[in-house]
């Protein structure tokens, strides 16, 4: 029985002068490589171009605003409880008059930290998320750290710039 | 010999070893993209546009890295070794004639490093010298692998030799000279009407095709490239060897292929001639002017048919895979020097009643055996392979 029909009957049988010859087959195989030559590359040149990862990759954080350019975030400490690393940390306070137009929430997180080499990227903490706060961004890399002191990212990295918001596909 | 003549053969003589260098560096560049192009990569292109300046990025790199000479090694011939791998790469392209004559006040100045009667003699001698730098550097390593490389690789170019020669003497019989500005002159009168189109290669398919498959062992490339086989050598006779010491073996093994393409193209495809040269000869101005120009195409087609060879190289290293040993041997000994002694018999006969194609008649012979084999019905097993 085969697995699959893609394996060669080997010809065991005596070569021909032809196939002793080399310079037939050898044509043949240069006829090959040549063809290669000139052939598209499949290549990538990776920092300067970038290949779609998909629209449900798993990238770098995000702690998003809503329209008005609140924080969303609550501090609820749902991400930190799904979150299989224990990654994420936080401490909430409770929102001052005046403060409406920075935070949606009555409470709201006063540190929020992700310590990144102990996220794995699964995506529990967007998906615990009531708030539809934190997401992983589709279409970006964390970059790497040579510093144990770049590792925690507090929320200077984490919260969503105004003027350069995340849009996943989909999303309006 | 006036100071003239004497400045510009100088000028001529520095300008072919600047030249030899500055291709020999840049065919490692070509080795890297040719080899990516072939695999479908895109090869260096961070060092520059397009990665040109990967070379010497090269060299900083082998300038830089540590000069080790082992303990037990004998460090006089270990020095040696690669010093004698690069000046014989390097003496040989002197014969080499790049291009006709420069006329210059008058005087007509071979664009040649020396334009000696024993040309082809000259480049055999030389190319045979340069398993020593091999073989000096890998018995100076005192090294198991190294010495097995290094035995290869006499062993291997001995026997290429022979054939090589022999394969020479056919085209010696023809042109009646050993000087190799004889050959390619007399490769630039007509054939079937086009003017500069008479090369050899068109008497002589069966030695081209010898002197091919040995210009590819004498200068160590797949699929010879068992002297530094590292499947099974580690590196073969440079596996001691760092830093720049490594990298005149490296450049060695690329000036000998510069060089072997030059007689290849010298020999066999008509060196500077061009096919129509006489019909662009006469559109050029007469005097010393059009001869400078005409000479200056035929040296840029020269280094054309170079390059293509050059490439030649690279694109079978990327096509067949290394030989066995005994293949090897057995391919040298009992197939190509028995087919050079006959193409210099068929030769000769060919000669004798003026009819110079009849090496033809072996190409053919070979083909109509082989159609006749292939008609026949095979035996079922193949027989066992001989491992001696």
């Amino acid at each position: 029985m085969q697995l699959t029909n893609r394996s060669k009957k080997i010809d065991k049988r005596e070569m021909t002068l032809a196939e002793r010859l080399y310079i037939p087959a050898v044509t043949k195989g240069l006829a090959i490589t040549i063809s290669h030559f000139f052939r598209k590359k499949p290549t990538i040149q990776y920092p300067e171009q970038k290949r779609y990862l998909g629209p449900i990759f798993r990238g770098q954080h995000i702690l998003k605003r809503d329209e008005q350019g609140r924080e969303r975030c609550t501090a609820c400490g749902l991400c930190a409880v799904a979150c299989p690393a224990e990654a994420i940390s936080m401490v909430s306070a409770e929102r001052k008059k005046g403060e409406e137009h920075l935070y949606r929430e009555e409470k709201y997180a006063a540190v929020y930290e992700v310590n990144q080499l102990r996220c794995i990227f699964c995506g529990l903490c967007e998906e615990a998320c009531p708030k539809e706060a934190i997401y992983l961004q589709h279409d970006k890399f964390l970059p790497a750290f040579t510093e144990r002191d770049e590792v925690i990212w507090g929320k200077d990295k984490l919260v969503e710039n105004m003027d350069n918001r995340y849009l996943r596909e989909g999303w309006k | 010999m006036d100071s003239t003549v004497f400045i510009v053969r100088s000028i001529i003589i520095f300008v072919i070893f600047g030249i030899t260098l500055l291709i020999a560096t840049y065919s490692t560049y070509a080795e890297r993209k040719v080899a990516a192009f072939l695999q479908d990569r895109l090869g260096p292109n961070r060092a520059g546009p397009f990665g040109i300046w990967q070379p010497l990025a090269d060299a900083v790199k082998m300038f830089t890295k540590e000069e080790f000479i082992p303990a037990q090694a004998n460090k006089w011939l270990f020095i040696a070794g690669p010093c004698f791998a690069m000046l014989t790469a390097l003496m040989a392209s002197a014969v080499i004639p790049f291009g006709d004559t420069v006329q210059y006040e008058g005087q007509f100045i071979a664009v040649q490093g020396i334009d000696i009667n024993i040309g082809i003699l000259w480049i055999f001698g030389i190319v045979s010298l340069g398993v020593y730098g091999v073989m000096i550097g890998g018995w100076a390593s005192n090294n198991k692998f190294s010495l097995l490389g290094a035995i290869r690789a006499a062993s291997q170019n001995i026997s290429y030799e022979l054939a090589m020669g022999l394969s020479i003497i056919a085209i010696l019989m023809m042109s009646g000279s050993l000087s190799l500005r004889d050959m390619v002159n007399q490769q630039a009168t007509p054939f079937l009407g086009v003017s500069g189109l008479n090369w050899n290669i068109f008497y002589q398919p069966v030695g081209f095709i010898i002197f091919l498959t040995c210009a590819f062992a004498e200068c160590n490339r797949t699929p010879f490239d068992l002297p530094e086989c590292e499947t099974e050598l580690v590196g073969g006779y440079h596996t001691e060897y760092s830093s720049m010491k490594l990298g005149f073996y490296l450049f060695a093994e690329y000036i000998n292929m510069f060089v072997s393409s030059a007689v290849i193209s010298a020999l066999y495809f008509g060196g500077f001639n061009f096919p129509g040269q006489a019909w662009v000869a006469s559109l050029l101005p007469a005097g010393a002017l059009g001869h400078n120009l005409l000479t200056s195409i035929g040296v840029v087609v020269f280094f054309g048919k170079i390059f293509f060879f050059i490439f030649f190289y690279m694109w079978v290293r990327w096509t067949l895979p290394r030989f066995r040993y005994d293949q090897l041997m057995n391919l040298g000994w009992k197939t190509l020097i028995p087919l050079a002694i006959l193409n210099i018999v068929v030769t000769g006969a060919g000669l004798l009643f003026d009819f110079k194609p009849a090496t033809w008649l072996i190409v053919i012979f070979v083909v109509v055996l082989a159609v006749i084999s292939a008609a026949q019905p095979r035996k079922t097993m193949r027989p066992q392979q001989s491992t001696v």
